[in-house]
């Protein structure tokens, strides 16, 4: 299965960018973090913390209708990558369906091109967000076909 | 030749062994406009200085500007001198550093310049966040400075630097250890988490003998360094360092360890005191090198050497 394809097209974006442009258009994207709905907003406590992101980093991931991942990241805006790593899954991979954000390559943020400017340490951030994030739609897409038996 | 910046006759630092290693925010924003001052940011996230920095300041990235490419070392000196000159930085510029996460990487580029001899070099007490927390100026505006002459000079790892062999003879001999990470990484918990590898090193724990002094213990909650006699008290009162010991600081790449290297070299005066910027990242990759698993330093390896 092929990546979402607004995440596709980020990449690319990414991709086509000369080097010293890709640290910008990446602060861009941290601007681009949607605020936590009301019920999240102060309330950690119901989310998943990234302990291999330096900096306090929680993220949460609902299962709507036809299996739409929704997906929620609360950052601090004194650390900017992170949230724009934040800012990039959330426009590429929102509303996609569970087994598309499932089928993204661990590795895809590679494909960005950003390890000439982040050292290879940081972005394993990326990759663990990316990782806790599929973990939690795995266990929704389980427990909603546990759900769908005892019916 | 100008002359370089003048003091902070601010009176806590003048506690410090070094008063002219730190300036006050305070301090700053009156010499913003100094003449042979320049202002450096290095912070750990890369995007920072983008979202707005002290006005006139340049930016000093630990990864892209101060660590070669590809070997794991910094630059030469050539590189050294390419990079000073780019910031419009001359051998006699006083260059103040700050940054975030109190002063890491701050310390860090500033313990680099010092490997290359830079001789003014300071560190803004509390850095970014105390700058910012007063509601002092911030701009996005990158400073158009003219490139300076800056001389290629040799790099020193002699003297403030530690590699992994000279740790092994240190800790054979009478030398003292601090590690200064989290007391999790030190008993070696933190990398027993399934699932999470997350400091990239295959084994946990420490090096046999080191004391462990979280780096923030030298640290007040706004960022800036404790009082002279609070960090005596911690690092020759409970520690027991004295003036002459020799001395190595680690963590896990070697950035808060700079951050204790500042405060044991240039506040408290220590002689000598070197940063294993190696650390746990290498040490923990080692094939046949000791390591304590708890939360105890551990069997002094003197003592096993004599049995």
């Amino acid at each position: 299965m092929a990546m979402p394809a607004r995440l596709q097209e980020i990449v690319e974006e990414f991709a086509d960018l000369p080097v010293e442009l890709r640290l910008e258009a990446l602060l861009d994207y941290s601007r681009r973090v949607p605020p936590l709905p009301e019920r999240l907003a102060g309330h950690r406590d119901a989310m998943e913390q990234v302990p291999e992101c330096q900096t306090p980093f929680f993220l949460a991931t609902e299962l709507g209708d036809g299996d739409r991942v929704t997906i929620h990241f609360d950052a601090p805006p004194e650390a900017p990558t992170t949230r724009g790593f934040a800012g990039i899954l959330s426009e590429g991979l929102n509303g996609a369906a569970a087994a598309e954000v499932l089928a993204v390559p661990n590795g895809f943020y590679t494909a960005l091109g950003l390890d000439r400017v982040i050292s290879p340490l940081r972005l394993r951030g990326i990759a663990a967000i990316l990782g806790r994030l599929k973990r939690q739609v795995v266990v929704q897409v389980e427990a909603e076909k546990g759900q769908a038996r005892r019916r | 030749m100008s002359t370089a910046a003048e003091l902070d006759p601010a009176p806590k630092l003048d506690a410090y062994a070094h008063p002219e290693r730190l300036v006050t925010t305070a301090w700053l924003a009156e010499h913003l406009d100094d003449p042979n001052l320049v202002v450096a940011e290095s912070d750990e996230d890369v995007l920072l200085y983008e979202t707005g920095h002290i006005p006139g300041a340049v930016k000093i990235d630990w990864h892209l500007d101060l660590n070669d490419p590809v070997e794991r070392d910094y630059v030469s000196g050539e590189g050294f001198a390419r990079l000073m000159e780019a910031k419009g930085i001359r051998r006699d510029t006083t260059i103040v550093f700050y940054g975030d996460k109190s002063n890491w990487w701050a310390a860090y580029a500033l313990w680099v310049a010092t490997l290359f001899g830079h001789q003014d070099v300071r560190l803004l007490d509390g850095g970014r966040q105390k700058w910012v927390e007063e509601g002092r100026q911030l701009t996005t505006e990158v400073p158009r400075r003219d490139t300076a002459d800056y001389p290629v000079v040799e790099r020193d790892d002699a003297v403030i630097r530690a590699f992994r062999e000279q740790v092994l003879e240190h800790i054979r001999g009478d030398g003292r250890l601090v590690d200064v990470r989290s007391p999790g990484e030190y008993s070696g918990e933190l990398l027993a988490m399934p699932d999470y590898p997350q400091e990239g090193a295959l084994r946990g724990g420490h090096i046999p003998g080191a004391a462990n002094v979280p780096w923030k213990r030298a640290a007040n909650d706004d960022g800036t360094f404790k009082s002279a006699d609070q960090l005596r008290a911690i690092y020759e009162g409970e520690l027991g360092l004295g003036k002459d010991d020799d001395i190595v600081a680690y963590c896990r790449i070697g950035e808060r360890s700079s951050h204790t290297w500042f405060v044991l070299s240039q506040l408290l005066g220590f002689q000598r005191v070197r940063n294993y910027d190696g650390s746990w990242v290498e040490w923990g990759n080692s094939v046949r090198v000791p390591i304590e698993r708890s939360s105890e330093p551990g069997p002094d390896p003197r003592l096993k050497a004599v049995g």
